[in-house]
């Protein structure tokens, strides 16, 4: 690249930021090219999710009371720790991104690492909630374990958990992943002010992820808490 | 230089009020509200996304264009709940002066209900034009 021999306009290959695609006029376009792409998938994620939630708000209607007997056998200090873990992440998330806004790399660096560990930190907490299900014989199948005539209908409300729950984890573990690269190219000082792209598309899904908990934290734990059905 | 840069404060205010609507919706749950207990937690959630997505998803600061795409998400969202849950509510309801005896001939036809396929089968029909 020539140095100091910034001659005509047309002449752009020359001087251009390294991140700067050809085919994008400057870095603006670029960003918000790439902004509105990650918000079309998650406009497809939302309606993956809201399907889900409809199938949930179904059977909800139809079997109340199954859903507050499900519910109950769930543990709202986890669930509740877990959320509190997951909306922390997403402030360090944002932390992450303004860090990586201002050129300052090495707090990036750190802002990405404390919302890896909370990501792990909610994994971990929800590694030991299925376990306890698998032990107390709630997860669904013919193993299915619940006394009463609701049975058929707790089971399915916990179909519904471990399908919310568990698309959400996998969620989170891709979202681990998709950190560690992100955390890798900060640590190699590979942003700058003028392009951060994949912090900041980083930071849209992992706070997407976080909204989806945002939901499943009250539609699953806190059904009828206070037992006006039971 | 893309992008709007927010003051640390904000995201720290952000966080509060997140932290503050997940001790409402806990305790919203453990007071009686009868019916009202769900939509009282949607909304609360519906406040806390809303609050996610303007300001940790920047989309306060964005471009006209990237709002016109949060809203479709919203749009086709509402489309998908609205029309399938107006199906299922309204089954139960008759559809003629003639509603509920024609419900009992459809049941009649259909077999015993069983507990679990039972909000199926209460579908009311109309009899077929003689």
């Amino acid at each position: 690249m020539p140095d100091g021999t910034i001659a005509a306009p047309e002449a752009h290959h020359g001087h251009h930021h390294p991140a700067l695609q050809h085919h994008f006029q400057d870095l603006d376009q670029q960003h918000e090219a790439s902004t509105l792409g990650m918000w079309l998938f998650l406009v497809t994620e939302v309606m993956f999710f809201g399907g889900l939630i409809l199938a949930y708000t179904v059977y909800r209607i139809w079997y109340p009371t199954a859903w507050a007997l499900g519910s109950e056998e769930l543990n709202i200090y986890l669930g509740g720790f877990n959320t509190i873990v997951l909306i922390g992440s997403s402030l360090t998330m944002a932390l992450a991104v303004r860090s990586a806004q201002t050129g300052a790399q090495r707090a990036t660096v750190g802002w990405l690492l404390s919302t890896m560990a909370l990501g792990l930190t909610f994994l971990v907490v929800k590694f030991f909630e299925y376990r306890e299900k698998f032990q107390t014989g709630h997860v669904p199948g013919p193993n299915f374990r619940f006394e009463g005539p609701e049975s058929p209908h707790v089971q399915i409300f916990f179909s519904l958990y471990f399908a919310l729950t568990g698309v959400h984890a996998l969620h989170m573990v891709i979202g681990v992943g998709l950190m560690t690269v992100i955390t890798s190219m900060a640590y190699r000082k590979r942003f700058s002010p003028e392009w951060y792209t994949p912090v900041e598309l980083g930071g849209l899904y992992w706070h997407f992820v976080d909204i989806v908990w945002i939901f499943l934290f009250p539609l699953l734990y806190l059904v009828d808490r206070s037992h006006h059905i039971l | 230089m893309p992008g709007h840069i927010s003051p640390k404060s904000t995201y720290v205010t952000i966080f509060g009020a997140l932290m503050v609507c997940t001790i409402l919706t806990v305790i919203a749950a453990f007071i009686n509200l009868g019916d009202l207990n769900f939509p009282v937690a949607l909304t609360i959630a519906v406040f806390k996304a809303t609050l996610v997505v303007l300001f940790f998803m920047h989309v306060m600061y964005g471009s006209k264009l990237t709002k016109l795409i949060v809203g479709t998400a919203f749009f086709f969202l509402g489309i998908l709940l609205t029309l399938t849950m107006s199906d299922y509510l309204s089954r139960g309801w008759s559809t003629s002066p003639r509603g509920s005896t024609a419900a009992g001939a459809i049941t009649s036809l259909t077999g015993p209900s069983t507990a679990g396929a039972r909000p199926l089968e209460e579908t009311p029909r109309n009899n077929p034009p003689k």
